[in-house]
C-alpha cells in the first residue's frame, strides 16, 4: 500500500469520472445532441440567406455551447452527493481544492470537448470561412472550461436544494457573459479581418483567473453545502 | 487520542445535547447509544469536521481538528449510512477508488484480498448494482480493511448485514483495537468484542 500522491489523486478522479460517464453515455450525449440541435435549428428558422447566416454564426454557436454546458452542470456533483462519495471525498487526507479541480477537468472532457470539437461542422452550415473556424475553435477551446469551472461553484452551492437545475442556470449565466462577449468577439474579429490576439489573451486570461480560484471557492462551498 | 470538551449540537433551534465531554485513547471501543433524533449521528459528523460544534472543542492528539484538517483525516476513516459506492462500477473499483481517496493506493491484490476476507469471494468483478444491500455494505466495510488509520468513525456499520458479517465486524473491530486503534460506534444491534470491555455514552 503506497500513499497516493497529489498528482496520483487528480488523475484517480478524473479517470473515475470518465469511467462513470463511460457506463452511463446517455448523460454524455444529451449535452451534445442538445448543442447540435440548437445550432441547427437557427438556419431553418431564419432562412438560408448566406450573409445573415456568417453574421449571427459567433453568436449562435457559442450561446447555445453556454447552454448545453448548463445542462450537466446539475449532475456535477449531485450523483456524489446523493451515494455519500462526497462525504468521502470531503474527508480525504489531501488538498479538496485538488480534488475539486479534478472534478472539473473530467467534467470539461466530458461536457465542453465534445462541443469544441462539434463546432467547426456546424460552423459550416453557417458559411464561415475556414480562418473563422480556427478562431471558433481556438475560443471554445479557452472558453468553455471557465463555463465548467464557474458552473462548478454554482453547482456546489446549489447541491442539495429543491429545483437546484434551474437555480444554477440563474446563478451562473450572468457571470459567464464575458466569456460569451469575448468569445464571439474573437470569431467576429477574424471573420472583418481584424486581429483576434487581445479577445483570446483576454480569454486566457479570464481561464488563469478562474483555474486559480474557482476550485478553492468550490472546495469551501462544497463544505457549506455538507452541514 | 481524541478528546471532546464540553461539545454542543444544535440543529434549527433544536439543541440536541451541550457540555458533552469523553475522551477516546488507544485501544478502546466507544457506543454512542440514544433513542432516534438524540444526535447520535450529528455527535459522529462532528467529529468528521462536516458540522461545526455550537460550542466546545474536539482535538486530535492534543489539537483542534479544525486546526489539523487533512492532517487528521489521514488518521481517520468515516462510514457513514450511505455506503459511498457507485452502482455502475464493480466491487473491486469501488474499493481501489474509495481507497485512493482515502489518501492509499491499492493494488489488485490487496483489494480482492479485502473483498474475499468480507465474504465477497466470486462478486469482485460484478458491478455493485446487482449486488444485494448487505453484500453492498461488505463492499463499503471492505475500506477499513486496507487502510491503516487509527481511528474509525462507524456509523450503524451493521445495517443490512447477515449473522455472519456481524461476526467478522466484531472480529475486524477486535483486531483493529488490538494494534491499539479506535473505534467510536452507533449501533442499535449488540456488539461485543471478546476481550474488550466497551464504554457507553448515552445521549438523552
Amino acid at each position: 500500500m503506497n500513499k497516493l500522491s497529489l498528482f496520483g489523486l487528480l488523475r484517480l478522479v478524473i479517470s473515475r469520472d470518465l469511467m462513470l460517464a463511460m457506463r452511463r453515455r446517455a448523460d454524455v450525449l444529451t449535452t451534445l445532441i442538445f448543442f447540435v440541435m440548437v445550432v441547427s435549428l437557427f438556419p431553418l428558422g431564419v432562412g438560408p440567406e448566406l450573409g445573415m447566416l456568417r453574421k449571427m454564426a459567433p453568436g449562435v454557436v457559442w450561446v447555445a455551447a453556454l447552454l448545453a454546458s448548463m445542462l450537466s452542470l446539475g449532475r456535477m456533483f449531485s450523483a456524489d452527493y446523493l451515494d455519500g462519495t462526497l462525504e468521502q471525498m470531503l474527508l480525504a487526507p489531501q488538498s479538496l481544492s485538488v480534488l475539486v479541480l479534478g472534478k472539473i477537468l473530467a467534467h470539461w472532457m466530458l461536457s465542453g470537448l465534445p462541443l469544441v470539437l462539434m463546432a467547426p461542422v456546424l460552423g459550416l452550415q453557417f458559411d464561415m470561412s475556414v480562418q473563422s473556424l480556427w478562431v471558433l475553435i481556438a475560443s471554445l477551446l479557452l472558453g468553455t472550461p471557465v463555463l465548467s469551472m464557474i458552473g462548478a461553484v454554482g453547482a456546489a452551492l446549489t447541491l442539495g436544494l429543491r429545483g437546484g437545475g434551474v437555480l444554477v442556470s440563474l446563478l451562473v449565466l450572468p457571470l459567464c457573459i464575458p466569456v460569451l462577449i469575448f468569445g464571439t468577439g474573437a470569431v467576429e474579429a477574424a471573420a472583418s479581418g481584424m486581429s483576434v490576439a487581445s479577445h483570446l489573451s483576454l480569454l486566457g486570461a479570464l481561464l488563469v483567473l478562474a483555474l486559480v480560484f474557482t476550485p478553492w471557492v468550490t472546495a469551501q462551498a462544497l463544505r457549506i453545502s455538507m452541514e | 487520542m481524541l478528546e471532546i470538551s464540553n461539545l454542543a449540537c444544535t440543529r434549527g433551534d433544536h439543541q440536541l445535547f451541550s457540555g458533552l465531554s469523553f475522551s477516546l485513547s488507544e485501544g478502546e471501543l466507544l457506543q454512542v447509544q440514544g433513542e432516534n433524533g438524540k444526535g447520535k449521528t450529528s455527535l459522529l459528523r462532528m467529529l468528521c469536521g462536516f458540522l461545526a460544534p455550537a460550542a466546545g472543542e474536539i482535538r486530535w492528539r492534543g489539537q483542534d481538528i479544525r486546526d489539523l484538517d487533512e492532517e487528521y483525516y489521514a488518521e481517520m476513516v468515516y462510514l457513514g449510512h450511505l455506503n459511498a459506492i457507485k452502482d455502475e462500477l464493480n466491487a473491486l473499483e469501488n474499493l481501489r477508488i474509495g481507497a485512493g481517496l482515502a489518501g492509499c493506493e491499492v493494488d489488485d491484490k490487496e483489494a480482492i484480498a479485502a473483498l474475499r476476507h468480507m465474504g465477497l469471494r466470486g462478486r469482485e468483478t460484478l458491478p455493485v448494482k446487482v449486488l444485494s444491500q448487505g453484500q453492498r455494505r461488505r463492499v463499503a466495510l471492505a475500506r477499513l480493511l486496507v487502510g491503516n488509520a487509527p481511528l474509525w468513525i462507524l456509523d450503524e456499520p451493521l445495517t443490512a448485514l447477515d449473522v455472519g458479517a456481524v461476526g467478522l465486524m466484531q472480529e475486524l473491530i477486535g483486531t483493529h483495537l488490538a494494534k491499539n486503534g479506535m473505534v467510536i460506534f452507533t449501533t442499535h444491534q449488540p456488539l461485543e468484542v471478546a476481550g474488550v470491555e466497551t464504554r457507553r455514552l448515552t445521549l438523552a
